[in-house]
C-alpha cells in the first residue's frame, strides 16, 4: 500500500486543518456568537475525524470525534460553555498537534492517552445531552432538530427552519440569489446510502451552498437514515437546474425542490434556542436582539459569497521542495554559465553575438527571477501561529495582551521563512513578558489595561523589514549601563561617553540581561544573542529603538533574494572575496597617514564622521607579502546605522553572483557566510560584513 | 557495484599515507578526483580543513589528512586525489597522496583496534583490515569528518 505518499498529504491537510481550527477558535473565543467560526471548526474536526480514521490514527480519530460531540452541542444550542470550553478545545488542539508531531517524527501515534481531556470532552457533551432531554420535556414547540424524525414519510414537509438560518436567506434573497429546501429521495434498494449522500453534496456543493442539512451531516455520512434527506441551499442556479444534476446521481430516486422565500420575524421571541444558550457562549444574559442576528446573518452571507469566489481562483500546486531547489540550482548555473560567456576572450563580437548575448541576458535575468517569486513565502504562515501563542501567554502571565498584525501577505524567501519563526517568536515573548507592565502599573501611568504588541512586515527597497513595536515600559538605559559595568564590560569613565546605541548593544551579548528574575518565558539573557546571530545569519541585521516609559520597537531587516546577489568583488592577497552590495556603501582610497587610532581602534574621518577601519588582512589571516602602497583601497559598508572601513588591496569589479553553501561542516565558520564560484571556475567566499564589522 | 556481497563482506578503498595503509568503506565515496584543481581557503577553520573546491557548481569542504592524523605535511605530487565522501547529509573531500585500489573484506578479517597503540587517535580508527598478508587501517569516517580535532 502506497501508504508513504498519503502519509506526507495526510501530515500537510492535518496541519492546514489544526491551524484553521486555531484561527476560528480564537474567533470564537472572542466572538461567542460567530457562527461561521463555530461550523467551520466542527467541518475541520469532522473531516480530520475521517481522515485519520481511514489512516488508522485511531487515538487521533477517537480525539476528534469526542471535539465533535462537544462542537455539535455548541451548534445545537443544546451547551453553555464558557472559557474553560475554550480552553479545553484548546487543549484538544494541542493534543492533536503532538499526535502529528509523533507521526512525523516516527510514523505512529505515540503512547499519549489524553484519557483526562477526553473524560472532560465526554463531560462537557454529556451535559449538553441532559439539557437537551429536559428542553424536549419542557418546551415541545422547539425547533432544534432531532434527528430523522422530522421528515421522516413526507417528502415536502417543510423544514423547521430557525431565525438565524431565515435571516441567511433573506439576505441571499435580496442579493438575487435563490434559496431552495431540496429533499432527495434515494432509491428503495440502494447499498451504500452514504455514499451516495455524498455524491449529492458534492454534486450541490459545485455550485451552491449549503447551509443546512436534516438529519445533520454526521448523521448521514452514519447512514442513520432511512432513504432520504433534505438540505437548504444557496445559489445563483435555478431549480430546473439542480434536478438535473441531481437526477443524474445514480440511484437517485425523486428530486423535490421547493423555493423558500424572504421571511421576517417582528418579534424577538427566539424560537430555536435554549435558555441556556441564549446566554451566549460567555456565560452573560442577553436578549439576542435582531440586529445581531442580521449582522451575524450578514457575515455567513459574505463567507457564501466568499467561498463561492474562492472556488474559482485560487488553483495550486503543491510541490516538493527538493525539486524547487534542483529548478533554482540550475537556474544559477545557467547565470554562472552566461557570464562566462560574457568573460570570454577571443570571440568575434558580431552584431549578432552581441544582440543574442543580450536577449539571453533578460531571459536569464526573467528565469530567475520567476523562480524566486516561486519560493516567495508570504510571512502569514509563520504570523499565524501568533495570535494563539499571545493568547496562552498573556493568560500565563496575567497580563492582558492585544497582539496587532498587519503586513501578513508580505512575502520572504522560503528558506528565510523557516528560520524567521524562532527569532519572532522570542521577541514577542520578550515584550509580553519584560515589555508590557502589570494592569495596575499601567493604570498607575494612564496607560489603556490592554499592552499592545504591534508585528508589522512591509518592503523597504531590496529588503523585508519586520518589527516587533510594544507600547510597554522601554528599555531603561541606565540600568543596562550599570549592568555592563558590573560585569565588567567596560568602566566607568568609558560608560559616560556611550551612545545610546552603544549601551543598546550590551543587550545582544549572550547572558546580558537585567530582567530581576527569570520567568519562564525569559530573563535568562540568552534570547537577544541568539535572535541576533539567527538573523545576521540570514543576511539581515536587527536595531533597536526605545523609549523608556513608552516602549520599544524592535527592527528586522532581511534581504529579499536569497541565492543570487549583487557583489563587490575585492582583491586580498591572491585571495577573492566578495562583499554583498547591499552592505556597500561608498568606495574609497585614502593615505595610509588618514588613518588613525584612537583607543587601539583604527578610524578614519570620513566628512566629519569618525568610522573604525578593519584591515581584512589580518582579520581574514591572509597570507601576503607586505607591499608598501601609495594608497589604500577602504570599502566602507553599513551595518543599520554604522559604518566600518575594510581595507583591501584591489576592488576587481561588481558582478551579479551566486551563493552557494559552504555545506554543513562548515555552517559554523564565522566572517563567511558562502561562497561564490567565479566566471573562471574558481571560489571566491562571500564575507559576512556583519559579523565583521564593527 | 554491489557493496555487500552475497557472503557479507565490505568493500573498502585503499589509500596510503607514508607506509601506511588505510581503508574508506567504499558505501559512502561519492567520487574521486584529481587534485589539480586550486583549493580555496577558508579563514577561521581548523588547520586540517584545506578549504574547499568547487566540484561541478558545489562547494565542497577538503580535509588534508596528513595534518589530520598529525603527520608532517608533504608536497602532494600528480598521483594526489581527493576521495569525496558523503554521510548523511554531510559532503567532504579528504586529500590523499595516493589511492591503491579496491579490496573486499570479510567480517571475521576486521578486528577490533582497541588494543593496538600508535599515535593515531583510536576514534579515528573502526578497525584493523587483514587481507593478503596486508594491514588496513579501517577509518571511521564521522569520527574524520567532523570540525573536532
Amino acid at each position: 500500500m502506497e501508504m508513504g505518499q498519503y502519509l506526507e498529504i495526510f501530515i500537510e491537510e492535518t496541519k492546514e486543518h489544526l491551524n484553521n481550527m486555531n484561527q476560528c477558535l480564537l474567533r470564537l473565543e472572542k466572538n461567542p456568537r460567530d457562527g461561521a467560526a463555530l461550523n467551520e471548526i466542527f467541518r475541520a474536526a469532522h473531516t480530520l475525524k475521517g481522515m485519520s480514521a481511514t489512516m488508522g490514527f485511531n487515538k487521533m480519530s477517537g480525539l476528534t470525534h469526542e471535539m465533535e460531540d462537544v462542537l455539535q452541542a455548541l451548534r445545537s444550542g443544546g451547551l453553555n460553555s464558557g472559557s474553560n470550553l475554550a480552553d479545553l478545545l484548546f487543549k484538544c488542539l494541542d493534543a492533536l498537534e503532538s499526535i502529528l508531531n509523533n507521526i512525523v517524527e516516527t510514523g505512529d501515534e505515540g503512547s499519549g492517552e489524553y484519557i483526562h481531556i477526553i473524560a472532560l470532552l465526554k463531560d462537557f457533551a454529556g451535559r449538553r445531552i441532559a439539557a437537551g432531554e429536559a428542553e424536549k420535556d419542557h418546551d415541545g414547540g422547539s425547533s432544534r432538530e432531532t434527528t430523522g424524525d422530522i421528515c421522516a414519510g413526507h417528502p415536502t414537509a417543510v423544514l423547521q427552519i430557525n431565525q438565524y438560518e431565515q435571516n441567511v436567506i433573506n439576505k441571499a434573497i435580496e442579493a438575487k440569489m435563490n434559496a431552495f429546501q431540496i429533499t432527495v429521495v434515494l432509491n428503495k434498494g440502494c447499498l451504500l446510502k452514504s455514499a451516495r449522500a455524498f455524491i449529492v453534496f458534492q454534486t450541490l456543493e459545485r455550485k451552491s451552498e449549503i447551509i443546512k442539512s436534516v438529519p445533520a451531516v454526521e448523521d448521514i455520512e452514519d447512514e442513520k437514515f432511512d432513504n432520504e434527506f433534505t438540505v437548504v441551499v444557496l445559489s445563483r442556479e435555478d431549480e430546473e437546474s439542480f434536478k438535473k444534476d441531481l437526477y443524474a446521481v445514480s440511484e437517485v430516486e425523486e428530486v423535490i425542490v421547493v423555493p423558500l422565500l424572504t421571511v421576517y420575524y417582528t418579534d424577538k421571541k427566539d424560537n430555536f434556542e435554549s435558555p441556556e444558550y441564549k446566554k451566549g457562549l460567555d456565560g452573560t444574559e442577553t436578549g439576542k436582539a435582531e440586529s445581531d442576528d442580521a449582522e451575524e446573518a450578514e457575515d455567513e452571507f459574505a463567507k457564501v459569497e466568499s467561498v463561492a469566489k474562492k472556488s474559482k481562483t485560487g488553483k495550486t500546486v503543491r510541490v516538493d521542495i527538493s525539486r524547487l531547489d534542483v529548478l533554482l540550482n540550475l537556474v544559477s548555473e545557467l547565470i554562472i554559465q552566461k557570464s562566462r560567456l560574457d568573460g570570454l576572450e577571443g570571440i568575434e563580437k558580431t552584431k549578432d553575438y552581441v544582440e543574442t548575448l543580450e536577449y539571453l541576458e533578460r531571459i536569464t535575468t526573467s528565469l530567475h527571477d520567476a523562480v524566486m517569486k516561486v519560493r516567495m513565502v508570504p510571512v502569514e504562515s509563520v504570523f499565524n501561529r501568533f495570535p494563539r501563542m499571545i493568547r496562552d501567554i498573556s493568560r500565563d502571565i496575567g497580563k492582558e495582551i492585544v497582539l496587532n498584525m498587519s503586513g501578513e501577505e508580505t512575502e520572504l524567501d522560503r528558506t528565510v521563512i523557516d528560520e524567521i519563526g524562532e527569532p519572532l517568536i522570542h521577541l514577542l515573548r520578550n515584550a509580553a513578558d519584560h515589555g508590557i507592565e502589570s494592569a495596575e502599573k499601567r493604570k498607575e501611568l494612564g496607560k489603556p489595561p490592554a499592552g499592545q504588541i504591534n508585528l508589522r512586515a512591509y518592503q523597504d527597497g531590496s529588503s523585508v523589514v519586520i518589527e516587533v513595536e510594544d507600547d510597554g515600559q522601554g528599555i531603561d538605559i541606565e540600568k543596562v549601563k550599570r549592568k555592563a559595568i558590573e560585569k565588567g564590560l567596560i568602566d566607568d569613565d568609558a560608560a559616560g561617553s556611550l551612545s545610546k546605541k552603544d549601551v543598546i548593544d550590551f543587550l545582544f551579548l549572550p547572558s546580558f540581561s537585567t530582567a530581576e528574575t527569570v520567568t519562564g518565558l525569559s530573563g535568562r539573557g540568552v534570547g537577544l544573542d541568539v535572535v541576533k546571530t539567527k538573523i545576521e545569519s540570514l543576511g539581515g541585521n536587527v536595531e533597536i529603538e526605545t523609549a523608556y516609559g513608552k516602549g520599544s520597537r524592535f527592527i528586522i531587516r532581511l534581504p529579499l533574494t536569497l541565492a543570487i546577489i549583487q557583489a563587490l568583488l575585492v582583491r586580498i592577497g591572491e585571495e577573492k572575496y566578495a562583499i554583498q552590495i547591499s552592505s556597500v556603501n561608498q568606495i574609497i582610497k585614502v593615505f595610509p597617514d588618514e588613518i588613525k587610532t584612537v583607543n587601539k581602534q583604527e578610524v578614519i574621518l570620513l566628512r566629519n564622521e569618525v568610522i573604525p577601519i578593519i584591515r581584512l588582512e589580518k582579520a581574514l589571516k591572509v597570507q601576503k607579502e607586505e607591499k608598501l602602497r601609495k594608497k589604500l583601497t577602504i570599502v566602507i559598508v553599513r551595518k543599520g546605522e554604522r559604518l566600518t572601513g575594510f581595507v583591501v588591496d584591489d576592488v576587481i569589479c561588481q558582478q551579479e553572483i551566486v551563493q552557494k553553501p559552504l555545506g554543513k561542516l562548515l555552517s559554523g565558520v564565522k566572517t563567511v557566510t558562502s561562497a561564490t564560484i567565479l566566471g573562471d571556475g574558481s571560489v571566491a567566499l562571500i564575507l559576512d560584513a556583519n559579523s565583521l564589522a564593527v | 557495484m554491489a557493496a555487500v556481497t552475497a557472503t557479507g563482506t565490505r568493500q573498502f578503498l585503499v589509500f596510503r599515507l607514508d607506509d601506511e595503509e588505510f581503508g574508506v568503506d567504499i558505501r559512502k565515496i561519492t567520487t574521486i578526483v584529481e587534485k589539480s584543481m586550486s583549493i580555496t581557503r577558508v579563514p577561521n577553520t581548523p588547520d586540517f580543513i584545506k578549504g574547499v573546491i568547487n566540484l561541478r557548481g558545489e562547494i565542497i569542504p577538503v580535509i588534508d589528512s596528513r595534518i589530520k592524523f598529525g603527520m608532517p605535511p608533504v608536497s602532494y605530487e600528480e598521483d594526489a586525489r581527493i576521495i569525496i565522501i558523503k554521510l548523511e547529509d554531510i559532503i567532504a573531500g579528504i586529500i590523499v597522496e595516493q589511492v591503491a585500489e579496491v579490496i573486499e573484506l570479510n567480517e571475521e578479517n576486521i578486528e577490533n583496534a582497541a588494543n593496538i597503540g600508535g599515535s593515531l587517535s583510536m576514534d579515528y580508527i573502526s578497525g584493523i583490515g587483514k587481507a593478503d598478508g596486508r594491514i588496513v587501517t579501517i577509518l571511521n569516517l564521522e569520527k574524520l569528518i567532523s570540525l573536532n580535532n
